[in-house]
């Protein structure tokens, strides 16, 4: 088969009703632009919010919890096997939340290749001392460098810089909120008390703010050994091991394996927060729909145009079969129609929807919940693109394939008698 | 070469919509290289039937046509197609230009669909049909630029282009007014004498058929006169 002809016919019969090419065009720019500016801009958003937990979250938590006993006396005795049995004398019994032998664990982990990193962590009950009332609250003792590079302690830092955490001995990063109640400032020194009574002076070297109002109001951060001297424990004493894998996806199955090795509770991202993932794939789901319903209807503009197309030139394709094309030729200049009109507006209509999505990238985004956020987030992933192409040459195929089939079907004789 | 280029054995044809009705009855005949023959008959005879039969855009028939000596029947769509291409040169009632293209290109088109000669050689062959029809000056034109007679003549210079066995014609003066059907005539005249081309037309023009070489005269889808 002779393409170049075939792709010059194609053209010339284009190019012959330019007009309605170019609104075929526009319809396919128009529906790969509106996808990839959805898609983008939604999984951006998507992002932003599964960010504001995913990145702080450790992908496997392993920790100890005070739990119930599972088996009362009651249970064990023969007499009342098979009674419904509601006595419970046996309460929770005042266990250290400690990781015991955590050294040994921590070597451990270190090894198993498919972990990214780890940053222990205590988690202590504390009390901000303001004048005459105590605040409840919570201090994380962190590993200020590892925390950082695993879960980006420091986007979170808005006032003060993350590292004097580590540099100046007894100090805090206070949540925003909690500060504020405090009328606490950069350089000031807080009290406060835990539990057992002990009283420490911190100093405050930062603030900081997660987007969660809950957590700012009660959460700070302090280093390790700070934590520790605060709770009177030794050195080795260590609440959390927040674990980073390098494949999210095999969370519950290591926390299992973890569970059994260790002898601790170990959760996974997937069980504690469930509902941003299924949020998210919804979210998804909706913006993907949106954008194939659009080039769904851009093909239709398509198809009818070919078609109209297909009724004006009754008499030119009559000829060409007449004169030695076979229906083969004909189908083929007709699908060449339609794939130009499809890599044509789909191409510009890539470059339009990454535009737009640069434009909207631009549009400033201010809120106090989000700190490191400036403007609207979008998200470039290529994946779109290739959706948007593949998706825009798929539907042009479908959308000529139908006119040019009846066009190789003309039959020359009953257009040439019919004159 | 002496020998049939063409020949029609048996030929019979029913339409079958929306009666049956048989349109041609064993139609034999031949034709002979360099024969300018004029098919001719009342309306409705059949003629136009047989020249689609004979042209091979019709396949719907019983009996046997032999082109080149070679038999048309039980051959693809494509094939056939591309029997029409390289053999048989039409001309039509009504020109079936396409405007879309200049007029060189539009006699270039099958040239360049057989694909046997390249692009320049096409247009050099395109150029000198049109020359021997006198519309080399209108090359450049679109059809739709032409008079009716131009626009024939040049629907004859594609019809020409790959140097076809034979050229069919189905009324191809019909639109045509006395000095152009003039015209036509004698290129086709010139073209069966000087060139030696096979012609078969159908017309019903009886001063036209009278003066081709042999008239074929058809009734109630039979040939009464060879």
């Amino acid at each position: 088969m002779n393409f170049k002809l075939i792709a010059n016919i194609s053209l010339l019969l284009l190019l012959a009703r330019w007009k309605q090419t170019m609104v075929a065009a526009i319809g396919v720019t128009f529906s790969i632009t509106m996808f990839i500016t959805l898609l983008g801009f939604m999984n951006g958003l998507n992002d932003l919010l599964d960010g504001l937990i995913l990145n702080r979250t450790p992908h496997i938590r392993l920790f100890n919890e005070i739990q119930a006993s599972k088996l009362q006396p009651i249970d064990k005795s023969l007499t009342y096997k098979d009674h419904h049995n509601f006595v419970s004398s046996v309460k929770p019994k005042n266990e250290r939340l400690e990781i015991y032998n955590n050294g040994a664990i921590l070597n451990a982990l270190k090894k198993d290749k498919r972990v990214l990193g780890i940053a222990p962590k205590i988690t202590a009950q504390v009390f901000y001392n303001v004048g005459a009332i105590d605040l409840t609250g919570v201090i994380n003792g962190i590993d200020v460098e590892a925390e950082n590079s695993l879960f980006k302690f420091s986007d979170y830092v808005t006032t003060g810089h993350y590292i004097d955490l580590k540099n100046i001995p007894n100090s805090i990063i206070l949540g925003k909120g909690a500060a504020n109640k405090m009328l606490a400032n950069i350089g000031d020194v807080i009290q406060v008390t835990t539990p057992k009574g002990e009283r420490m002076q911190l100093k405050v070297v930062g603030f900081f703010q997660s987007g969660l109002q809950d957590i700012d109001n009660v959460q700070s951060y302090s280093s390790i050994n700070t934590t520790q001297k605060l709770l009177g424990e030794t050195n080795s004493y260590v609440t959390d091991l927040q674990i980073k894998l390098k494949d999210i996806l095999l969370a519950p199955q290591i926390a299992k394996e973890y569970e059994k090795i260790f002898e601790v509770e170990a959760i996974d991202i997937q069980t504690a927060n469930s509902q941003f993932e299924t949020g998210s794939s919804v979210r998804s789901l909706i913006s993907y729909v949106v954008g194939i319903t659009l080039l769904i209807v851009a093909g239709f503009g398509i198809y009818n145009i070919l078609n109209m197309m297909i009724y004006e030139k009754m008499d030119s394709i009559a000829i060409l079969k007449a004169t030695g094309f076979s229906g083969k030729d004909v189908n083929v200049i007709f699908i060449t129609i339609a794939l130009s009109i499809g890599v044509f507006g789909g191409i510009l209509g890539l470059l339009f929807g990454f535009g737009v999505s640069e434009l909207i990238d631009q549009i400033p985004f201010n809120t106090a919940a989000l700190p490191t956020i400036k403007t609207y987030p979008v998200n470039y992933n290529p994946r779109f693109y290739i959706i948007g192409g593949i998706f825009a040459l798929v539907t042009t195929y479908f959308a000529g394939y139908f006119p040019a089939r009846k066009a190789s079907k003309v039959d020359p004789v009953i257009i040439i008698r019919g004159k | 070469m002496n020998g049939n280029i063409l020949e029609a054995i048996n030929i019979t044809k029913y339409f079958h919509d929306p009666l049956t009705v048989q349109v041609l009855k064993d139609v034999n005949f031949s034709v002979q290289k360099g024969e300018f023959i004029s098919v001719i008959g009342k309306s409705g005879c059949g003629k136009s039937t047989l020249l689609y039969i004979l042209s091979t855009m019709d396949t719907d028939f019983e009996g046997e046509l032999l082109i080149d000596g070679v038999s048309m029947q039980n051959k693809k769509e494509a094939e056939l197609a591309k029997v029409r291409n390289e053999k048989i040169g039409f001309v039509f009632q009504f020109h079936y230009l396409l405007n879309e293209f200049s007029v060189l290109k539009n006699v270039m088109l099958p040239g360049l669909k057989f694909g046997l000669l390249s692009e320049k050689e096409v247009e050099h062959n395109a150029y000198e049909k049109l020359k021997i029809l006198g519309v080399e000056n209108e090359s450049l034109k679109k059809p739709n630029q032409l008079s009716g007679g131009q626009k024939q003549r040049v629907a004859i210079a594609r019809a020409l282009i790959n140097n076809p066995l034979i050229i069919m014609g189905d009324e191809p003066t019909g639109n045509l007014d006395k000095k152009n059907s003039e015209i036509v005539f004698n290129i086709f005249k010139e073209l069966a004498e000087v060139y030696n081309q096979s012609l078969l037309i159908v017309t019903h023009d009886n001063e036209f058929a009278k003066r081709t070489h042999r008239i074929i005269e058809m009734e109630d889808g039979q040939i009464i006169k060879l």
